[in-house]
Protein backbone atom coordinates (compact mmCIF):
# COMPACT_ATOMS: atom_id res chain seq x y z
CA UNK A 1 0.00 0.00 0.00
CA UNK A 2 2.70 2.46 0.71
CA UNK A 3 3.95 2.43 -2.49
CA UNK A 4 0.57 3.50 -3.81
CA UNK A 5 1.58 7.32 -2.59
CA UNK A 6 3.93 7.46 -5.50
CA UNK A 7 0.72 8.02 -7.96
CA UNK A 8 0.31 11.95 -7.74
CA UNK A 9 -2.60 13.97 -6.51
CA UNK A 10 -2.99 15.47 -9.35
CA UNK A 11 -3.88 11.90 -11.62
CA UNK A 12 -6.91 11.97 -9.48
CA UNK A 13 -7.74 15.34 -9.78
CA UNK A 14 -7.65 15.42 -13.61
CA UNK A 15 -9.66 12.35 -13.82
CA UNK A 16 -12.04 13.83 -11.46
CA UNK A 17 -12.24 17.13 -13.41
CA UNK A 18 -13.20 14.79 -16.27
CA UNK A 19 -15.87 13.29 -14.67
CA UNK A 20 -17.10 16.45 -13.45
CA UNK A 21 -17.28 17.86 -16.91
CA UNK A 22 -18.76 14.94 -18.73
CA UNK A 23 -21.72 14.49 -16.20
CA UNK A 24 -22.34 18.54 -16.48
CA UNK A 25 -22.40 17.79 -20.41
CA UNK A 26 -25.13 15.05 -20.01
CA UNK A 27 -27.17 16.80 -17.58
CA UNK A 28 -27.03 19.57 -19.96
CA UNK A 29 -27.48 18.26 -23.46
CA UNK A 30 -29.43 15.02 -22.89
CA UNK A 31 -33.11 14.82 -23.01
CA UNK A 32 -33.99 12.03 -20.92
CA UNK A 33 -34.48 12.00 -17.54
CA UNK A 34 -32.77 8.82 -16.73
CA UNK A 35 -29.47 9.43 -18.58
CA UNK A 36 -29.62 12.84 -15.99
CA UNK A 37 -29.81 11.21 -13.48
CA UNK A 38 -26.70 9.15 -14.97
CA UNK A 39 -25.04 12.57 -15.74
CA UNK A 40 -25.74 13.60 -11.64
CA UNK A 41 -24.15 10.24 -10.55
CA UNK A 42 -20.84 11.00 -12.56
CA UNK A 43 -20.79 14.33 -10.83
CA UNK A 44 -21.37 12.95 -7.27
CA UNK A 45 -18.33 10.48 -7.90
CA UNK A 46 -16.26 12.87 -9.34
CA UNK A 47 -16.74 15.11 -5.92
CA UNK A 48 -15.62 11.55 -3.88
CA UNK A 49 -12.67 10.96 -5.69
CA UNK A 50 -11.78 14.37 -4.69
CA UNK A 51 -12.93 13.89 -1.14
CA UNK A 52 -10.88 10.56 -0.88
CA UNK A 53 -7.72 12.54 -2.96
CA UNK A 54 -7.42 15.05 -0.35
CA UNK A 55 -8.69 12.82 2.26
CA UNK A 56 -5.72 10.80 1.74
CA UNK A 57 -2.85 13.35 0.98
CA UNK A 58 -3.82 15.00 4.24
CA UNK A 59 -3.71 12.11 6.13
CA UNK A 60 -6.95 12.71 7.50
CA UNK A 61 -10.44 10.66 8.01
CA UNK A 62 -12.66 13.74 7.33
CA UNK A 63 -12.93 12.73 3.34
CA UNK A 64 -13.68 9.74 3.86
CA UNK A 65 -16.32 10.14 6.29
CA UNK A 66 -17.89 12.57 3.88
CA UNK A 67 -17.44 10.43 0.53
CA UNK A 68 -19.19 7.82 2.78
CA UNK A 69 -22.23 10.30 3.71
CA UNK A 70 -22.56 11.32 -0.27
CA UNK A 71 -22.84 7.47 -1.23
CA UNK A 72 -25.82 7.12 1.20
CA UNK A 73 -27.35 10.44 -0.10
CA UNK A 74 -26.78 9.37 -3.92
CA UNK A 75 -28.73 6.22 -3.02
CA UNK A 76 -31.40 8.19 -1.60
CA UNK A 77 -32.02 10.25 -4.32
CA UNK A 78 -31.66 8.02 -7.20
CA UNK A 79 -34.73 6.16 -5.34
CA UNK A 80 -36.62 9.48 -4.84
CA UNK A 81 -35.68 10.59 -8.59
CA UNK A 82 -36.46 7.67 -10.05
CA UNK A 83 -39.97 7.77 -8.79
CA UNK A 84 -40.71 10.96 -9.87
CA UNK A 85 -39.33 10.25 -12.99
CA UNK A 86 -41.91 7.26 -12.90
CA UNK A 87 -44.38 9.76 -12.38
CA UNK A 88 -43.35 11.71 -15.01
CA UNK A 89 -43.97 9.19 -17.42
CA UNK A 90 -47.48 8.08 -16.48
CA UNK A 91 -48.86 11.41 -16.45
CA UNK A 92 -46.82 12.83 -19.89
CA UNK A 93 -46.27 9.25 -21.30
CA UNK A 94 -42.83 10.65 -22.09
CA UNK A 95 -39.71 10.91 -20.14
CA UNK A 96 -38.24 13.75 -22.31
CA UNK A 97 -37.91 16.66 -20.24
CA UNK A 98 -38.44 19.38 -22.76
CA UNK A 99 -42.06 18.42 -23.46
CA UNK A 100 -42.74 17.91 -19.98
CA UNK A 101 -43.56 22.08 -19.78
CA UNK A 102 -47.29 21.76 -17.83
CA UNK A 103 -47.82 22.09 -14.48
CA UNK A 104 -51.49 21.01 -14.55
CA UNK A 105 -53.19 18.20 -16.76
CA UNK B 1 4.83 -5.49 -7.57
CA UNK B 2 7.12 -2.76 -8.42
CA UNK B 3 6.12 1.07 -9.27
CA UNK B 4 5.66 0.41 -12.88
CA UNK B 5 3.19 -2.06 -12.17
CA UNK B 6 1.15 -0.36 -10.37
CA UNK B 7 1.39 3.05 -12.59
CA UNK B 8 0.05 0.87 -15.15
CA UNK B 9 -2.32 -0.40 -13.27
CA UNK B 10 -3.30 2.66 -12.30
CA UNK B 11 -3.62 4.32 -16.13
CA UNK B 12 -5.65 1.26 -17.13
CA UNK B 13 -8.03 1.76 -14.69
CA UNK B 14 -8.19 5.62 -15.36
CA UNK B 15 -8.84 5.19 -19.15
CA UNK B 16 -11.36 2.93 -18.14
CA UNK B 17 -13.33 5.25 -15.96
CA UNK B 18 -12.88 8.02 -18.39
CA UNK B 19 -13.57 6.19 -21.39
CA UNK B 20 -16.68 4.60 -20.46
CA UNK B 21 -17.78 7.84 -18.31
CA UNK B 22 -17.80 9.61 -22.01
CA UNK B 23 -19.41 6.77 -23.79
CA UNK B 24 -22.09 7.00 -20.91
CA UNK B 25 -22.65 10.68 -21.93
CA UNK B 26 -22.73 10.36 -25.58
CA UNK B 27 -23.78 7.28 -26.70
CA UNK B 28 -27.49 7.58 -28.07
CA UNK B 29 -29.17 4.52 -26.57
CA UNK B 30 -30.32 4.51 -22.90
CA UNK B 31 -29.50 0.98 -22.26
CA UNK B 32 -25.76 1.21 -23.71
CA UNK B 33 -25.63 4.14 -21.20
CA UNK B 34 -26.38 2.31 -18.17
CA UNK B 35 -24.04 -0.69 -18.61
CA UNK B 36 -21.36 1.74 -19.72
CA UNK B 37 -22.13 3.19 -16.36
CA UNK B 38 -21.29 -0.14 -14.68
CA UNK B 39 -17.61 -0.06 -15.92
CA UNK B 40 -17.31 3.31 -14.69
CA UNK B 41 -18.51 2.71 -11.35
CA UNK B 42 -16.05 -0.11 -11.35
CA UNK B 43 -13.22 1.92 -12.70
CA UNK B 44 -13.68 4.41 -9.89
CA UNK B 45 -14.32 1.95 -7.31
CA UNK B 46 -10.50 0.59 -8.21
CA UNK B 47 -9.51 4.74 -7.98
CA UNK B 48 -10.88 4.16 -4.50
CA UNK B 49 -8.77 1.50 -3.54
CA UNK B 50 -5.22 3.30 -5.36
CA UNK B 51 -6.36 6.27 -2.86
CA UNK B 52 -6.12 3.52 0.12
CA UNK B 53 -9.67 3.90 0.76
CA UNK B 54 -10.67 -0.20 0.61
CA UNK B 55 -13.90 0.14 2.41
CA UNK B 56 -15.48 3.39 0.51
CA UNK B 57 -14.47 1.14 -2.51
CA UNK B 58 -16.47 -2.12 -1.56
CA UNK B 59 -19.37 0.27 -0.43
CA UNK B 60 -19.27 1.81 -3.93
CA UNK B 61 -19.52 -1.18 -5.34
CA UNK B 62 -22.59 -2.99 -3.39
CA UNK B 63 -24.13 0.48 -3.08
CA UNK B 64 -23.56 2.09 -7.04
CA UNK B 65 -23.01 -1.23 -9.48
CA UNK B 66 -26.19 -3.68 -7.00
CA UNK B 67 -28.40 -0.82 -6.08
CA UNK B 68 -28.73 2.77 -7.96
CA UNK B 69 -27.38 1.02 -11.41
CA UNK B 70 -30.46 -1.75 -10.74
CA UNK B 71 -32.74 1.30 -10.40
CA UNK B 72 -31.65 3.07 -13.31
CA UNK B 73 -32.16 0.14 -15.35
CA UNK B 74 -35.83 -0.71 -13.82
CA UNK B 75 -36.20 3.01 -14.58
CA UNK B 76 -34.93 2.63 -18.07
CA UNK B 77 -37.29 -0.48 -18.58
CA UNK B 78 -40.68 1.18 -17.23
CA UNK B 79 -40.17 4.12 -18.98
CA UNK B 80 -40.10 2.84 -22.16
CA UNK B 81 -43.20 0.64 -23.87
CA UNK B 82 -41.69 -2.63 -24.16
CA UNK B 83 -43.10 -2.47 -28.22
CA UNK B 84 -40.88 -0.04 -28.58
CA UNK B 85 -37.95 -0.95 -30.37
CA UNK B 86 -35.82 2.34 -30.07
CA UNK B 87 -34.57 3.46 -27.12
CA UNK B 88 -32.94 6.46 -28.55
CA UNK B 89 -32.74 9.64 -26.16
CA UNK B 90 -32.64 12.96 -28.33
CA UNK B 91 -29.73 15.53 -27.34
CA UNK B 92 -30.66 19.45 -27.14
CA UNK B 93 -27.58 22.39 -26.72
CA UNK B 94 -24.89 20.57 -28.32
CA UNK B 95 -22.59 22.83 -29.28
CA UNK B 96 -22.81 25.05 -25.73
CA UNK B 97 -22.88 21.93 -23.99
CA UNK B 98 -19.85 21.31 -25.76
CA UNK B 99 -17.99 24.25 -24.76
CA UNK B 100 -18.91 24.24 -21.45
CA UNK B 101 -17.42 20.90 -21.55
CA UNK B 102 -14.37 21.51 -22.64
CA UNK B 103 -14.40 25.01 -20.78
CA UNK B 104 -14.61 23.05 -17.68
CA UNK B 105 -11.91 21.26 -18.63
CA UNK B 106 -9.45 23.09 -19.70
CA UNK B 107 -10.28 25.61 -16.18
CA UNK B 108 -10.03 22.62 -13.90
CA UNK B 109 -6.62 21.42 -15.31
CA UNK B 110 -4.92 25.06 -15.73
CA UNK B 111 -6.22 25.52 -11.76
CA UNK B 112 -4.67 22.35 -10.25
CA UNK B 113 -1.49 22.72 -12.12
CA UNK B 114 -0.46 26.09 -12.06
CA UNK B 115 -1.52 26.80 -8.64
CA UNK B 116 1.62 25.87 -7.23
CA UNK B 117 2.22 22.44 -6.02
CA UNK B 118 -0.18 20.55 -3.41
CA UNK B 119 1.76 20.01 -0.18
CA UNK B 120 0.65 16.54 1.31
CA UNK B 121 0.67 16.05 4.95
CA UNK B 122 3.41 14.25 6.88
CA UNK B 123 0.90 11.67 8.16
CA UNK B 124 -0.34 10.37 4.56
CA UNK B 125 -3.60 7.67 4.60
CA UNK B 126 -1.60 4.13 4.74
CA UNK B 127 -3.46 0.89 4.60
CA UNK B 128 -6.71 -0.40 5.11
CA UNK B 129 -8.75 2.58 6.25
CA UNK B 130 -12.28 -0.10 7.71
CA UNK B 131 -10.88 0.02 11.12
CA UNK B 132 -10.82 3.95 11.11
CA UNK B 133 -13.87 4.50 9.76
CA UNK B 134 -15.44 2.15 12.31
CA UNK B 135 -13.86 4.51 14.64
CA UNK B 136 -14.78 7.40 12.94
CA UNK B 137 -18.26 6.14 12.81
CA UNK B 138 -18.86 5.87 16.35
CA UNK B 139 -17.26 8.82 18.38
CA UNK B 140 -17.06 12.13 15.65
CA UNK B 141 -19.84 11.30 13.28
CA UNK B 142 -22.28 9.85 15.28
CA UNK B 143 -24.82 12.42 15.09
CA UNK B 144 -24.78 12.38 10.65
CA UNK B 145 -24.63 9.03 10.61
CA UNK B 146 -27.70 8.83 12.80
CA UNK B 147 -29.30 11.20 10.21
CA UNK B 148 -28.23 9.47 7.39
CA UNK B 149 -30.53 6.67 8.68
CA UNK B 150 -33.21 8.71 9.02
CA UNK B 151 -32.85 10.16 5.99
CA UNK B 152 -32.73 7.01 4.20
CA UNK B 153 -35.96 5.65 5.80
CA UNK B 154 -37.56 8.62 4.88
CA UNK B 155 -36.56 8.30 1.14
CA UNK B 156 -37.42 4.81 1.12
CA UNK B 157 -40.89 5.72 2.22
CA UNK B 158 -40.86 8.88 -0.08
CA UNK B 159 -40.09 6.60 -3.00
CA UNK B 160 -42.29 3.82 -2.22
CA UNK B 161 -45.15 6.31 -1.52
CA UNK B 162 -44.19 8.00 -4.88
CA UNK B 163 -43.96 5.40 -7.26
CA UNK B 164 -47.06 2.96 -5.82
CA UNK B 165 -49.72 2.06 -7.81
CA UNK B 166 -52.03 4.22 -7.90
CA UNK B 167 -55.82 2.91 -8.44
CA UNK B 168 -57.71 5.22 -7.85
CA UNK B 169 -56.15 7.34 -10.52
CA UNK B 170 -56.24 4.36 -12.86
CA UNK B 171 -59.84 4.06 -12.52
CA UNK B 172 -60.80 7.63 -13.60
CA UNK B 173 -59.47 7.40 -16.94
Amino acid sequence: MEMFTAIGLNHFLTISAILFSLGMFAVMTRKNAIVILMGVELILNAANINFLTFSKYNGGMTGVMFSLFVIVLAAAEAAVALAIVINIFKTFKTVDVSRVDTMKE
Amino acid sequence: MNQLTISIIFYVFAAVTVLSAAFVVFSKNVIYSAFALLFTFFGVAALYVFLSADFIAVTQVVVYVGGILVLLLFGVMFTNTIMQTELKADVLHVVPGTILLLLMIAGMLYTFYTTGDWMPGQAQLQGSVVQRVGFETMSRFMLPFEMASIVLLVALLGAAFLARYDKAHKNEH
